[in-house]
């Protein structure tokens, strides 16, 4: 029995593992997505920050530089996709994409030039990574029956942006639904027009929300390459991107909802990578693609309105002009 | 509205994607120069890789032939208001349809097998698009959404029959047997070589002069046809097309069958033209790249057959590129590809306000 409770604590730490990028991710869909921002950029970001990151934290051997490279690259990209779709009013799954691709060819070929391994960085610097925290008396009440494992194995022994990831999710509900910066960004979201009458910039409001995105896309992508992983690779983020915001429309654009669509989609890729090869009773061996493909069919499917029903920002896609 | 200035035709279709496209190569310059090279040198390798010789000339048409079906995939479905962002997804599922096709049938004439391989490319492909174009219709779900999910989806059904089901006994790549010559897709320097054309080794073939015939039944299709006039007006306003009694879900169910068969049939080229056997993850990104030429392009097929040379040209260019610049690898592709789209697709209007300026400036005061 206490083997079978530490098997559910050691999937649900990875859980937590797995997840932590799609959180950042999701939450950065949502703040660009409510303020009427389509963002499937979210995974050439990423990965832009994966790459910044790994590269900088590399070379400097400091994880924070890392951290911070990642973050100013993402809010680059950021930008440059603002300017396209806010401020040249240009199409922003057109511009999202145009990121993506540029990035996925960008990463290996400067990773390529400057460290010559094939299109990989290998973060092998000291102090390159962020290592796992233990948490205080973990070591103390680990014999505590229940909560000393809970406390040791589950909470205890993360890196630093796990726990930021938690933080971020209460602190960005309460951004969106208590500070007069997020009533302000749902409302552009949702009626620019009544926004721009009370004399308040929709593309500002809009290039800040992407610049916000920008940041937290960057933390997830320092998380996949100097945290999780030690190096950069070809293609790394893997779909991340896409699979948060899955999550996010899954959550149907809202925090604690997305938090727990990130969670379940995090949960199904654990218990895939768990199941490989293992003869399940009465279904026998389950196919891991199967398993993997359940967040992207379940998204299909709750957009069809057959599992509840998502309805977007209203404004989410088109650009706005003033005085039409 | 009214007040709104328009462009002299070849200003919008020629000057203004010429300026777009120059500015994505000097972008392009700037990283080749970040990466320690010279630019201009970059830029003589690559046309020489590209046109060169007439091996280099085959297999930039060879490329070319994947993006034309791709791009025709995106065209289409932009003439219904639909982003169509799921042609690599229906990629895969064309090439399982083919792979099907020719291990069920490989054995029999090729004027039978042939047909039936490229019937079963563009029924998967179709099916793949029918899914999205269906939702989308019926149930209000966005293409953009559910074509990048379905992408996925693909992806795992394809690994999965790859690696347990149709791979070749006794290896562990994950890949088909070597399909029966009969229902190989015939090579164009066989054809060519009596005519005076050289195209070396390259695995141009059939695939090409169908994907041309592609493009003139899609540009039948939207501007000749009334089907094709009842899809635009769907495209441009919903509500129009309901008032004057045409049915908006049947025109989007159908336009995103065809594009994804469309998309599909790239699997022709690909796996019944070259490689003769399915190989998982054989599309390669050209799905996505489907998207820069049908931008590129301004969805007309003449524009993105036109378009498609040009993404052919670099990929055949880019590889030679990768070869002789050792600080330069096939990746720098990629980036010019996203710079284009960035340039050519999201920034398309960011120099018509100047232009527009500038030729109300020059032109005559009319009487």
């Amino acid at each position: 029995m206490n083997d079978l409770f530490l098997q559910v604590l050691l999937l649900a730490d990875s859980t937590l593992r797995l997840a932590t990028p799609l959180v950042l991710a999701a939450l950065a869909g949502l703040f660009s997505e409510r303020s009427g921002v389509v963002n499937i950029a979210l995974e050439g970001k990423m990965l832009g920050g994966a790459f910044a990151a790994a590269a900088a934290a590399q070379l400097t051997g400091s994880a924070f530089a890392g951290l911070f490279a990642a973050i100013g690259f993402a809010v680059f990209l950021a930008l440059v996709h603002g300017f396209a779709s806010i401020t040249n009013r240009g199409d922003q799954v057109v511009s999202g994409m145009a990121l993506n691709i540029m990035v996925a060819g960008l990463g290996p070929t400067l990773a390529d030039a400057w460290f010559g391994q094939a299109g990989r960085i290998p973060v092998t610097a000291e102090g390159a990574r962020f290592r796992p925290l233990t948490l205080p008396f973990a070591e103390e009440i680990r014999e505590v029956p229940v909560i000393g494992p809970i406390y040791a194995e589950l909470l205890s022994g993360h890196n630093i942006l796990v726990y930021l990831a938690l933080l971020a999710v209460p602190l960005v509900a309460w951004v969106l639904y208590r500070s007069r910066f997020g009533l302000r960004l749902r409302a552009v979201g949702e009626s620019p027009e009544a926004v721009d009458t009370a004399g308040i910039s929709v593309a500002w409001m809009r290039y800040r929300a992407l610049i916000v995105a920008g940041v937290l896309t960057g933390i997830a992508g320092a998380y996949l390459s100097v945290a999780q992983n030690a190096s950069f690779l070809r293609d790394m983020t893997a779909g991340k991107g896409y699979l948060a915001l899955a999550a996010l429309i899954f959550g149907k654009w809202r925090p604690l909802p997305a938090l727990l669509a990130c969670l379940l989609f995090a949960f199904a890729d654990a218990v895939q990578a768990r199941l490989q090869g293992v003869e399940v009773p009465l279904v026998g061996t389950i196919p891991t693609e199967a398993i993997q493909a359940i967040p992207y069919l379940l998204t299909i499917l709750l957009l069809a309105g057959f599992v509840g029903r998502a309805v977007a920002p209203k404004a989410i896609g088109q650009p706005y002009v003033k005085e039409r | 509205m009214a007040a709104r200035r328009r462009l002299p035709f070849w200003a919008d279709y020629l000057l203004l994607p010429f300026l777009n496209l120059s500015l994505a190569f000097l972008v392009s310059g700037l990283v080749v120069l970040l990466l320690g090279e010279n630019p201009i040198a970059a830029v003589k390798l690559l046309l020489y890789g590209a046109f060169g010789f007439g091996e280099a000339v085959g297999y930039t048409l060879f490329y070319a032939t994947n993006f034309i079906f791709t791009g025709l995939a995106v065209a289409l479905a932009f003439h219904a208001g639909l982003f169509n962002i799921g042609g690599e997804g229906q990629a895969a599922l064309g090439g399982l349809g083919v792979a099907l096709a020719a291990l069920w049938f490989g054995h029999l004439h090729p004027l039978l097998a042939i047909p039936l391989a490229v019937v079963g490319a563009a029924l998967l492909g179709g099916i793949w698009g029918f899914i999205p174009g269906w939702l989308q219709a019926r149930r209000g779900s966005h293409t953009v959404i559910t074509t990048i999910m379905l992408n996925f989806v693909a992806a795992s059904i394809m690994t999965y029959l790859l690696v347990n089901v149709i791979i070749k006994p006794g290896q562990s790549a994950p890949e088909t047997v070597t399909f029966a010559e009969n229902v190989w897709l015939p090579q164009l320097h066989g054809l060519l070589q009596p005519l005076g054309i050289a195209i070396g080794r390259s695995p141009l073939n059939l695939a090409f002069p169908i994907a041309l015939l592609c493009a003139l039944l899609v540009w039948i299709y939207v501007w000749k046809l009334r089907l094709g006039y009842e899809l635009r007006v769907v495209g441009r306003s919903e509500p129009a097309a309901l008032y004057a009694g045409i049915s908006p879900a049947t025109h989007i169910v159908l336009v995103m069958t065809i594009a994804g068969a469309l998309a599909g049939m790239m699997a022709l080229n690909e796996v019944l033209g070259a490689q003769h056997r399915l190989v998982l993850g054989f599309t390669g990104g050209y799905g996505f790249v489907g998207i820069a030429v049908a931008l590129m392009g301004r969805n007309h097929p003449l524009g993105v057959v036109l378009a498609a040379l040009l993404f052919g040209a670099l990929y055949q260019g880019g590889a030679e590129l990768a070869f002789d610049m050792p600080r330069i690898n096939r990746d720098m592709i990629v980036v010019i590809q996203g710079l284009v789209i960035l340039f050519a697709g999201a920034l398309e209007h960011m120099f018509r306000p100047t232009l527009e300026a500038l030729f109300v400036r020059t032109r005559p005061v009319p009487v």
